[in-house]
């Protein structure tokens, strides 16, 4: 059921990450594939946030922080020297645990992101805000109020908003941090349904807390436990044959 | 138990009645003193008869100057010191000493900015008594209001915000501009008002950089010196020469500047409640 041929997105590669002098990422090696959904899951505190906001380099911003190893998008190194990190975020889009709306009208939180990356073509900016919402499912709901503030919808719907100002500026990547654990379970549904569909056209890392969710949609999940990646796999294999008694008592529930 | 919880909060009463009882005798007080000199001719003409006689209109003008040329230097250098210490310091030890040096401007007294003002604007760079040094002068006093409130109004902008800006692409610039700054702009113009109140009504500072007891007619450029409303009520409380014509004035000015920083609190209060319910939307 998984491809024979698996491409390669983001290599991560031997990743310590301090935070001053504490160490929450322990030498993490694993890949995101193309056109996958890779889950992250583990106890809280166990550096999975951590380490997907590493992937668009959102860690930058907080101090005393330290970075070793390597991550990769497409072989280019995103922690190199030369890298234009304006161009990363670009490219690795990202939807936080939070529904985090600007507190602008529904439009302007689209346009916002294609008018940043210089677009000003206002046929252009309308086409592609159009298309994003159509894309994220949420255009039947606020086709006729386009031009109210964002911060009247619902907490759902706000989310799903987030993700179309995230897939208007047209990112290959898109990581999802805890999408829905602000969430009520019909929201979920739906945010759930939309990564499916996804799915087809960009390559997708999802942190999770919910286990169940991440056997519904990931093709791929790594159970994080204290800092290191105790096992990546198939999602089959980690749910059902795991290799690691940690990963098994955390999926049956044990801990966590 | 019970009975001393009634003590206090009967004392927590009567402090709050106490609070408004002053601010309510002040104006009533002023009211009762200044209506009397009030009239239209009283606001819009010049002084006469060695200021026995006549209005304040030089006065209010020259205050207009004053507080507006103070806000324009301030505004730009406080909203720029903050923004720096806000979005792009990261604590270290230069961070801790001009955080250090804006707390204790603060707490300097005005007449010490007086005599600054005096010594630097007025002599060293020679502008004279005059609205230039003046204005220099009460920028310098109300910077470090103005620093605060905006880093009080950017600190107030959720970071996620800030997140999701960067995450779409956009450089820091982008992000101050078009997401930190118009979220935290009713705050920040909230802090600016209060201190045109404060600029306004301030008399130490300009007492010795650019107020002057009388001047006839209005000024014509920024090096000439001005007559502002509260020297112009010190003046002719302490050296008038009519006290039984000029007090009376002194009363009528006392209300028109009231009036005024009462005016420009109330804008502040406005946007304060504006800021409050568009608060509540975003925690819906």
């Amino acid at each position: 059921m998984f491809d024979a041929i698996k491409l390669v997105r983001i290599n991560i590669e031997n990743v310590n990450f301090y935070y001053g002098n504490c160490q929450v990422l322990k030498n993490i090696n694993m890949h995101i594939y193309q056109n996958k959904v890779t889950a992250i899951i583990g106890p809280s505190g166990c550096g999975k946030s951590t380490l997907i906001r590493l992937l668009n380099r959102m860690n930058d911003f907080i101090p005393n922080t330290k970075f070793e190893g390597t991550i990769t998008l497409d072989g280019e190194d995103i922690y190199g020297p030369e890298v234009d990190i304006i161009k990363i975020r670009r490219l690795v889009g990202m939807v936080f645990q939070k529904p985090n709306p600007f507190p602008k009208s529904i439009y302007e939180n689209i346009s916002y992101g294609l008018k940043i990356n210089g677009i000003k073509d206002k046929n252009l900016i309308e086409e592609k805000v159009i298309k994003s919402l159509k894309e994220s499912a949420l255009w039947e709901e606020v086709k006729d109020r386009l031009y109210e503030s964002a911060l009247g919808l619902s907490g759902g719907q706000q989310q799903r908003l987030c993700i179309a100002r995230c897939l208007a500026v047209e990112p290959e990547v898109i990581l999802f941090d805890e999408p829905c654990a602000s969430l009520d379970p019909i929201s979920t549904g739906k945010i759930e349904e939309l990564i499916e569909k996804l799915k087809k056209n960009y390559t997708i890392v999802i942190v999770t807390h919910n286990m169940q969710q991440a056997a519904r949609l990931a093709d791929y999940t790594a159970f994080m436990y204290l800092g290191e990646l105790v096992e990546f796999g198939p999602t089959e294999k980690i749910f059902t044959v795991p290799s690691d008694k940690r990963t098994e008592s955390y999926v049956t529930g044990k801990f966590g | 138990m019970k009975r001393s919880q009634n003590i206090f909060l009967g004392f927590i009463y009567f402090c709050a009645g106490l609070t408004l009882l002053f601010l309510f005798l002040i104006i009533f007080f002023m009211t009762v003193r200044g209506i009397r000199v009030i009239s239209w001719e009283f606001i819009t003409s010049v002084p006469k008869k060695a200021m026995t006689e006549g209005g304040i209109a030089p006065a209010i003008v020259g205050t207009f100057y004053l507080t507006l040329g103070s806000i324009i230097i301030a505004l730009p250098l406080g909203l720029s010191c903050a923004i720096y210490l806000c979005e792009y310091s990261h604590r270290n030890f230069v961070v801790n000493i001009i955080e250090a040096s804006i707390k204790n401007l603060a707490g300097v007294p005005s007449i010490i900015f007086g005599l600054f003002g005096l010594a630097i604007f007025v002599k060293f760079f020679n502008f004279g008594v005059s609205i230039l040094s003046g204005c220099l002068t009460l920028s310098i006093m109300i910077l470090p209001g103005i620093i605060s409130a905006s880093q009080e109004a950017l600190n107030s902008v959720p970071q996620s915000l800030r997140e999701a800006s960067f995450a779409l692409g956009a450089t820091q610039w982008q992000t101050i501009k078009k997401i930190v700054l118009p979220s935290a702009l009713k705050g920040i113009l909230t802090g600016v008002i209060l201190n045109i109140g404060r600029a306004a009504g301030e008399t130490a500072p300009i007492l010795f950089t650019a107020a002057t007891f009388y001047k006839r007619g209005y000024p014509d450029s920024i090096f000439s010196e001005v007559m502002a409303l509260p020297y112009h009520i010190y003046a002719l409380v302490t050296e008038g020469t009519h006290p039984q014509k000029q007090i009376a004035i002194a009363y009528g000015c006392s209300l028109v500047l009231l009036f005024l920083v009462l005016l420009i609190s109330s804008f502040a209060i406005y946007f304060r409640q504006k800021q409050m319910s568009s608060e509540k939307c975003l925690m819906q």
